[in-house]
Protein backbone atom coordinates (compact mmCIF):
# COMPACT_ATOMS: atom_id res chain seq x y z
CA UNK A 1 0.00 0.00 0.00
CA UNK A 2 1.58 3.45 -0.96
CA UNK A 3 -0.81 5.49 0.55
CA UNK A 4 -3.75 4.90 3.05
CA UNK A 5 -6.44 4.58 -0.09
CA UNK A 6 -4.84 3.57 -2.88
CA UNK A 7 -3.43 -0.05 -3.40
CA UNK A 8 -0.31 -0.55 -5.98
CA UNK A 9 -1.39 -2.76 -8.36
CA UNK A 10 2.10 -4.45 -8.85
CA UNK A 11 2.12 -5.23 -5.07
CA UNK A 12 -1.87 -6.63 -5.38
CA UNK A 13 -0.51 -9.01 -8.72
CA UNK A 14 2.08 -10.15 -6.75
CA UNK A 15 0.04 -11.26 -3.37
CA UNK A 16 -2.81 -12.83 -4.98
CA UNK A 17 -0.60 -14.80 -7.95
CA UNK A 18 -2.12 -13.02 -11.07
CA UNK A 19 -0.95 -10.87 -14.04
CA UNK A 20 -1.62 -7.46 -14.71
CA UNK A 21 -2.81 -8.23 -17.56
CA UNK A 22 -6.14 -9.67 -16.14
CA UNK A 23 -6.44 -6.22 -14.38
CA UNK A 24 -5.52 -4.43 -17.47
CA UNK A 25 -8.75 -6.01 -19.07
CA UNK A 26 -10.53 -5.39 -16.28
CA UNK A 27 -9.99 -1.87 -16.49
CA UNK A 28 -10.93 -1.74 -20.19
CA UNK A 29 -14.17 -3.37 -19.92
CA UNK A 30 -14.99 -0.71 -16.93
CA UNK A 31 -15.03 -2.64 -14.16
CA UNK A 32 -12.56 -1.71 -12.26
CA UNK A 33 -11.02 1.94 -12.13
CA UNK A 34 -7.46 2.36 -12.14
CA UNK A 35 -5.03 5.51 -11.26
CA UNK A 36 -1.81 6.37 -12.57
CA UNK A 37 0.45 8.49 -10.74
CA UNK A 38 4.17 8.72 -11.30
CA UNK A 39 4.33 5.95 -13.87
CA UNK A 40 2.79 3.50 -11.14
CA UNK A 41 -0.39 2.01 -11.17
CA UNK A 42 -3.15 1.92 -7.97
CA UNK A 43 -6.95 0.94 -7.46
CA UNK A 44 -8.39 2.58 -4.80
CA UNK A 45 -9.35 0.98 -1.68
CA UNK A 46 -12.48 0.33 -1.95
CA UNK A 47 -12.84 -1.48 -5.03
CA UNK A 48 -10.28 -3.92 -3.27
CA UNK A 49 -13.56 -6.20 -2.41
CA UNK A 50 -14.88 -6.02 -6.07
CA UNK A 51 -11.19 -6.74 -7.44
CA UNK A 52 -10.59 -9.65 -5.50
CA UNK A 53 -13.76 -11.20 -6.39
CA UNK A 54 -13.40 -10.83 -10.20
CA UNK A 55 -9.69 -12.71 -9.35
CA UNK A 56 -12.19 -15.44 -7.60
CA UNK A 57 -14.18 -15.50 -10.69
CA UNK A 58 -11.97 -15.79 -13.51
CA UNK A 59 -8.77 -18.03 -11.53
CA UNK A 60 -11.06 -20.00 -9.64
CA UNK A 61 -14.31 -20.57 -11.18
CA UNK A 62 -13.12 -20.21 -14.48
CA UNK A 63 -15.43 -17.47 -16.13
CA UNK A 64 -14.10 -15.48 -18.64
CA UNK A 65 -13.78 -11.69 -19.02
CA UNK A 66 -17.38 -11.27 -21.11
CA UNK A 67 -18.56 -13.70 -18.15
CA UNK A 68 -17.34 -11.37 -15.57
CA UNK A 69 -19.06 -8.57 -17.63
CA UNK A 70 -22.27 -10.61 -17.52
CA UNK A 71 -22.32 -11.47 -13.84
CA UNK A 72 -21.18 -8.69 -12.55
CA UNK A 73 -24.14 -6.62 -14.31
CA UNK A 74 -26.77 -9.57 -13.03
CA UNK A 75 -25.36 -9.41 -9.71
CA UNK A 76 -25.81 -5.70 -9.31
CA UNK A 77 -29.20 -5.93 -10.33
CA UNK A 78 -30.02 -8.95 -7.67
CA UNK A 79 -28.75 -6.70 -5.07
CA UNK A 80 -30.66 -3.72 -6.40
CA UNK A 81 -33.83 -6.09 -6.54
CA UNK A 82 -32.89 -7.53 -3.15
CA UNK A 83 -33.12 -3.65 -1.59
CA UNK A 84 -36.47 -2.78 -3.79
CA UNK A 85 -37.47 -6.16 -1.91
CA UNK A 86 -36.58 -5.09 1.68
CA UNK A 87 -38.31 -1.46 0.44
CA UNK A 88 -41.36 -3.72 -0.61
CA UNK A 89 -41.41 -5.62 2.27
CA UNK A 90 -41.46 -2.74 4.88
CA UNK A 91 -43.96 -1.28 2.80
CA UNK A 92 -46.42 -4.41 3.17
CA UNK A 93 -45.70 -4.49 7.24
CA UNK A 94 -47.35 -0.85 7.19
CA UNK A 95 -50.33 -1.97 5.63
CA UNK A 96 -50.63 -5.63 7.84
CA UNK A 97 -50.27 -3.48 10.73
CA UNK A 98 -53.01 -1.17 9.62
CA UNK A 99 -55.29 -3.95 9.04
CA UNK B 1 -21.34 -34.44 14.52
CA UNK B 2 -23.20 -36.39 11.45
CA UNK B 3 -21.49 -38.69 9.44
CA UNK B 4 -21.25 -36.41 5.93
CA UNK B 5 -21.12 -38.33 2.41
CA UNK B 6 -19.08 -36.09 0.51
CA UNK B 7 -19.85 -38.15 -2.54
CA UNK B 8 -23.17 -37.51 -2.53
CA UNK B 9 -22.51 -33.87 -2.28
CA UNK B 10 -20.77 -33.53 -4.85
CA UNK B 11 -23.28 -36.06 -6.31
CA UNK B 12 -20.78 -38.66 -7.72
CA UNK B 13 -19.97 -42.13 -7.14
CA UNK B 14 -17.37 -43.57 -5.29
CA UNK B 15 -15.41 -44.93 -8.38
CA UNK B 16 -15.31 -40.95 -9.95
CA UNK B 17 -11.97 -40.23 -11.07
CA UNK B 18 -9.86 -37.14 -9.94
CA UNK B 19 -10.99 -35.32 -13.46
CA UNK B 20 -15.10 -36.27 -12.67
CA UNK B 21 -14.20 -34.92 -8.68
CA UNK B 22 -13.04 -31.99 -10.16
CA UNK B 23 -15.84 -31.23 -12.98
CA UNK B 24 -18.55 -31.95 -10.14
CA UNK B 25 -16.94 -29.57 -7.86
CA UNK B 26 -16.32 -26.70 -10.59
CA UNK B 27 -19.97 -27.08 -11.78
CA UNK B 28 -21.50 -26.98 -8.33
CA UNK B 29 -19.27 -24.65 -6.70
CA UNK B 30 -20.33 -21.78 -9.92
CA UNK B 31 -24.07 -22.26 -8.85
CA UNK B 32 -23.11 -22.03 -4.31
CA UNK B 33 -20.69 -19.67 -4.88
CA UNK B 34 -21.04 -16.70 -2.57
CA UNK B 35 -19.34 -14.30 -4.63
CA UNK B 36 -22.48 -15.18 -6.72
CA UNK B 37 -25.35 -15.40 -4.42
CA UNK B 38 -25.40 -12.59 -2.39
CA UNK B 39 -27.23 -12.80 0.93
CA UNK B 40 -27.95 -16.05 0.35
CA UNK B 41 -27.26 -18.34 3.68
CA UNK B 42 -28.15 -21.12 2.15
CA UNK B 43 -25.91 -20.99 -0.73
CA UNK B 44 -22.80 -20.03 1.80
CA UNK B 45 -23.64 -23.28 3.49
CA UNK B 46 -24.47 -25.22 0.78
CA UNK B 47 -20.60 -23.56 -0.81
CA UNK B 48 -18.75 -24.57 2.46
CA UNK B 49 -20.39 -28.54 2.28
CA UNK B 50 -19.05 -28.80 -1.70
CA UNK B 51 -15.49 -27.07 -0.79
CA UNK B 52 -15.03 -29.74 2.18
CA UNK B 53 -16.46 -32.41 -0.13
CA UNK B 54 -13.39 -31.71 -2.68
CA UNK B 55 -10.91 -30.84 -0.49
CA UNK B 56 -11.08 -34.57 0.69
CA UNK B 57 -11.73 -36.32 -2.31
CA UNK B 58 -9.48 -34.23 -4.42
CA UNK B 59 -6.53 -35.12 -2.10
CA UNK B 60 -5.87 -38.84 -2.74
CA UNK B 61 -4.44 -39.76 0.61
CA UNK B 62 -7.31 -38.08 2.40
CA UNK B 63 -9.96 -39.49 -0.11
CA UNK B 64 -8.50 -43.02 0.77
CA UNK B 65 -8.72 -42.25 4.98
CA UNK B 66 -12.51 -41.16 4.08
CA UNK B 67 -12.87 -44.36 2.10
CA UNK B 68 -11.46 -46.21 5.00
CA UNK B 69 -13.11 -44.90 8.06
CA UNK B 70 -15.94 -42.54 6.48
CA UNK B 71 -18.69 -44.20 7.79
CA UNK B 72 -17.11 -45.03 11.42
CA UNK B 73 -15.58 -41.86 11.74
CA UNK B 74 -14.83 -41.98 15.28
CA UNK B 75 -12.02 -44.68 14.63
CA UNK B 76 -10.69 -41.82 12.52
CA UNK B 77 -8.88 -40.34 15.76
CA UNK B 78 -7.28 -43.49 16.57
CA UNK B 79 -5.84 -43.68 12.89
CA UNK B 80 -5.16 -40.30 13.04
CA UNK B 81 -3.29 -41.06 16.37
CA UNK B 82 -1.43 -43.70 15.01
CA UNK B 83 -0.18 -41.74 11.97
CA UNK B 84 0.60 -38.60 13.73
CA UNK B 85 4.16 -39.00 12.70
CA UNK B 86 3.03 -39.18 8.94
CA UNK B 87 0.68 -36.78 8.71
CA UNK B 88 3.11 -34.09 10.25
CA UNK B 89 4.95 -34.33 6.89
CA UNK B 90 1.90 -34.86 4.56
CA UNK B 91 0.58 -31.44 3.45
CA UNK B 92 -2.98 -30.66 1.61
CA UNK B 93 -2.73 -30.66 -2.02
CA UNK B 94 -6.38 -30.22 -2.71
CA UNK B 95 -7.48 -27.32 -4.52
CA UNK B 96 -10.36 -25.18 -2.78
CA UNK B 97 -12.11 -22.10 -4.09
CA UNK B 98 -12.09 -18.89 -1.37
CA UNK B 99 -15.12 -17.27 -2.00
CA UNK B 100 -16.28 -14.52 0.87
CA UNK B 101 -15.05 -16.72 3.36
CA UNK B 102 -11.25 -18.08 3.16
CA UNK B 103 -11.00 -19.16 6.18
CA UNK B 104 -14.03 -21.21 5.57
CA UNK B 105 -16.34 -23.40 8.24
CA UNK B 106 -15.43 -26.74 8.20
CA UNK B 107 -18.15 -29.11 9.77
CA UNK B 108 -17.65 -30.74 12.76
CA UNK B 109 -17.00 -34.32 11.15
CA UNK B 110 -14.04 -33.28 8.97
CA UNK B 111 -12.57 -30.92 11.64
CA UNK B 112 -12.83 -34.60 13.67
CA UNK B 113 -11.08 -36.60 10.51
CA UNK B 114 -8.90 -34.04 9.22
CA UNK B 115 -8.22 -31.65 12.19
CA UNK B 116 -8.86 -28.31 11.48
CA UNK B 117 -8.86 -26.46 7.93
CA UNK B 118 -7.15 -26.59 5.58
CA UNK B 119 -4.88 -24.42 3.64
CA UNK B 120 -6.38 -22.07 0.44
CA UNK B 121 -5.64 -20.54 -2.19
CA UNK B 122 -3.97 -21.69 -5.59
CA UNK B 123 -1.17 -23.28 -4.08
CA UNK B 124 0.42 -19.95 -2.82
CA UNK B 125 0.94 -17.74 0.21
CA UNK B 126 -1.87 -15.93 -0.98
CA UNK B 127 -2.92 -12.62 1.01
CA UNK B 128 -6.97 -12.89 1.35
CA UNK B 129 -9.33 -10.42 2.51
CA UNK B 130 -10.82 -11.47 6.12
CA UNK B 131 -14.37 -13.11 6.43
CA UNK B 132 -17.03 -10.50 6.42
CA UNK B 133 -19.48 -11.17 9.83
CA UNK B 134 -23.03 -10.57 9.44
CA UNK B 135 -25.46 -9.29 13.01
CA UNK B 136 -28.66 -8.50 12.82
CA UNK B 137 -29.34 -5.96 15.37
CA UNK B 138 -33.12 -5.27 16.75
CA UNK B 139 -33.95 -1.78 17.61
CA UNK B 140 -37.27 -0.53 18.21
CA UNK B 141 -39.09 3.26 16.88
CA UNK B 142 -38.00 5.13 19.40
CA UNK B 143 -34.37 4.08 19.48
CA UNK B 144 -34.15 4.42 15.49
CA UNK B 145 -35.92 8.20 16.12
CA UNK B 146 -32.54 9.40 17.93
CA UNK B 147 -29.01 9.46 16.74
CA UNK B 148 -27.51 6.76 19.91
CA UNK B 149 -24.64 4.51 20.20
CA UNK B 150 -24.72 1.34 21.21
CA UNK B 151 -22.01 -1.66 21.80
CA UNK B 152 -22.15 -4.68 19.93
CA UNK B 153 -20.11 -7.89 20.67
CA UNK B 154 -18.93 -10.03 18.13
CA UNK B 155 -16.34 -12.49 18.48
CA UNK B 156 -15.59 -11.58 21.93
CA UNK B 157 -14.91 -8.20 21.01
CA UNK B 158 -16.41 -5.33 22.15
CA UNK B 159 -17.50 -2.38 19.09
CA UNK B 160 -18.84 0.82 19.76
CA UNK B 161 -21.01 2.01 16.75
CA UNK B 162 -23.44 5.13 15.95
CA UNK B 163 -26.56 4.24 15.03
CA UNK B 164 -27.90 7.71 12.64
CA UNK B 165 -31.58 8.34 13.34
CA UNK B 166 -33.69 7.06 10.89
CA UNK B 167 -32.08 3.82 9.92
CA UNK B 168 -34.69 1.86 8.29
CA UNK B 169 -36.04 -1.40 8.85
CA UNK B 170 -33.71 -4.02 6.87
CA UNK B 171 -31.04 -1.49 5.88
CA UNK B 172 -27.97 -2.52 6.07
CA UNK B 173 -24.57 -0.93 7.24
CA UNK B 174 -20.83 -2.02 7.12
CA UNK B 175 -18.26 -1.12 9.01
CA UNK B 176 -15.13 -1.73 7.50
CA UNK B 177 -12.56 -3.79 8.79
CA UNK B 178 -14.25 -5.09 11.52
CA UNK B 179 -14.98 -8.43 10.12
CA UNK B 180 -12.73 -11.38 10.62
CA UNK B 181 -8.58 -11.15 10.57
CA UNK B 182 -7.42 -11.67 6.79
CA UNK B 183 -5.08 -14.19 5.75
CA UNK B 184 -1.46 -14.29 5.39
CA UNK B 185 -1.57 -10.57 6.01
CA UNK B 186 -4.84 -9.46 4.06
CA UNK B 187 -7.21 -6.98 5.14
CA UNK B 188 -9.55 -7.93 7.12
CA UNK B 189 -13.01 -8.47 6.59
CA UNK B 190 -16.29 -6.06 6.89
CA UNK B 191 -19.13 -6.09 9.97
CA UNK B 192 -22.59 -6.14 7.81
CA UNK B 193 -25.50 -4.77 10.41
CA UNK B 194 -28.95 -5.80 9.35
CA UNK B 195 -31.70 -3.48 11.79
CA UNK B 196 -34.51 -5.17 12.62
CA UNK B 197 -37.08 -2.31 13.61
CA UNK B 198 -39.79 -3.31 15.58
CA UNK B 199 -43.65 -2.29 14.74
CA UNK B 200 -44.76 0.41 17.15
CA UNK B 201 -48.25 0.33 19.08
CA UNK B 202 -49.02 3.49 17.82
CA UNK B 203 -46.99 4.72 14.75
CA UNK B 204 -46.70 3.40 12.03
CA UNK B 205 -43.83 4.00 9.33
CA UNK B 206 -43.66 4.48 5.94
CA UNK B 207 -40.02 5.68 4.99
CA UNK B 208 -39.75 8.97 6.76
CA UNK B 209 -43.30 10.05 7.38
CA UNK B 210 -45.72 8.68 10.46
CA UNK B 211 -48.92 7.51 10.73
CA UNK B 212 -51.22 7.48 13.39
CA UNK B 213 -55.15 7.04 14.69
CA UNK B 214 -56.23 8.80 17.64
CA UNK B 215 -59.39 8.85 19.42
CA UNK B 216 -61.65 12.24 18.97
CA UNK B 217 -64.88 12.53 21.08
CA UNK B 218 -68.56 13.31 19.18
CA UNK B 219 -68.09 17.09 20.83
CA UNK B 220 -65.56 18.11 19.86
CA UNK B 221 -65.71 17.05 16.49
CA UNK B 222 -69.09 18.30 15.97
CA UNK B 223 -68.22 21.42 17.91
CA UNK B 224 -64.29 21.84 16.72
CA UNK B 225 -62.20 22.07 19.74
CA UNK B 226 -58.50 22.18 20.72
CA UNK B 227 -56.72 18.22 21.84
CA UNK B 228 -53.41 17.20 22.65
CA UNK B 229 -51.73 14.71 21.13
CA UNK B 230 -48.25 12.45 22.04
CA UNK B 231 -45.79 12.68 18.84
CA UNK B 232 -42.52 11.07 19.24
CA UNK B 233 -40.74 15.00 19.80
CA UNK B 234 -43.45 15.59 22.48
CA UNK B 235 -46.91 16.75 23.24
CA UNK B 236 -48.23 18.95 20.60
CA UNK B 237 -51.72 20.89 20.51
CA UNK B 238 -54.41 19.95 17.91
CA UNK B 239 -56.73 22.54 16.64
CA UNK B 240 -60.09 20.39 15.52
CA UNK B 241 -62.01 22.12 13.22
CA UNK B 242 -65.83 21.75 14.03
CA UNK B 243 -67.72 19.39 12.10
CA UNK B 244 -65.07 16.99 11.33
CA UNK B 245 -65.46 13.47 10.00
CA UNK B 246 -64.90 10.32 11.21
CA UNK B 247 -61.49 9.04 9.25
CA UNK B 248 -60.83 12.51 8.14
CA UNK B 249 -56.55 13.21 7.99
CA UNK B 250 -54.37 15.90 9.25
CA UNK B 251 -50.24 16.46 8.47
CA UNK B 252 -48.23 18.02 11.26
CA UNK B 253 -45.58 18.72 8.79
CA UNK B 254 -42.17 17.73 10.06
CA UNK B 255 -43.52 15.98 13.08
CA UNK B 256 -42.32 12.51 10.94
CA UNK B 257 -39.29 10.66 11.27
CA UNK B 258 -35.55 11.86 10.60
CA UNK B 259 -34.29 11.74 7.56
CA UNK B 260 -31.83 9.23 7.74
CA UNK B 261 -28.07 11.10 7.34
CA UNK B 262 -30.08 14.51 6.84
CA UNK B 263 -29.53 16.30 9.84
CA UNK B 264 -32.61 18.50 10.71
CA UNK B 265 -34.92 17.11 8.18
CA UNK B 266 -37.92 15.33 9.41
CA UNK B 267 -41.16 13.18 7.56
CA UNK B 268 -44.56 14.21 8.47
CA UNK B 269 -47.15 12.83 10.78
CA UNK B 270 -50.59 11.66 9.35
CA UNK B 271 -52.91 11.56 11.65
CA UNK B 272 -56.25 9.92 11.42
CA UNK B 273 -59.30 10.97 13.46
CA UNK B 274 -61.66 8.42 14.78
CA UNK B 275 -64.61 9.93 16.24
CA UNK B 276 -66.09 8.09 19.02
CA UNK B 277 -69.46 8.30 20.02
CA UNK B 278 -71.03 8.68 23.79
CA UNK B 279 -72.03 5.58 25.34
CA UNK B 280 -74.91 5.25 28.57
CA UNK B 281 -76.79 8.25 27.77
CA UNK B 282 -79.07 9.32 30.20
CA UNK B 283 -82.69 10.37 29.30
CA UNK B 284 -81.64 13.72 29.04
CA UNK B 285 -78.74 13.52 26.60
CA UNK B 286 -81.14 10.83 24.35
CA UNK B 287 -83.80 13.45 24.82
CA UNK B 288 -81.42 16.39 23.68
CA UNK B 289 -80.31 13.89 20.49
CA UNK B 290 -84.07 12.64 19.67
CA UNK B 291 -84.78 16.60 19.33
CA UNK B 292 -81.07 17.59 17.41
CA UNK B 293 -82.50 15.16 15.24
CA UNK B 294 -85.86 16.40 14.22
CA UNK B 295 -84.34 20.04 13.71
Amino acid sequence: MQTENLIALDQFCVSHNIEISFINSLQQTGLIEVTTIKESEFIDADQLQQLEKFVRFYYELDINLEGIETVSHLLQRVIAMQDEITRLKNRLRFYETNE
Amino acid sequence: MDFVDYYKVLGIDKTATPKDIKNAYRKLARKHHPDLNPNDKDAKKNFQQINEANEVLSDPEKRKKYNQYGSDWQHADQFENAKQQQRQSSGFGGQRYSGEQPGGDFSDFFESMFGGSPNTGRGRQVKYRGEDYNAELHLNLIDAYTTHQQTLTVNGKNIRITIPAGIENGQKIKLAGYGGPGINGGPNGDLYITFSIANHPVFKRLKNDLYATIDLDLYTAVLGGEITMDTLSGKVKLTVKPETQNGSKIKLKGKGFPVYKHEGHFGDLYVTYSIKLPTNLTDRQKALFTELSKS
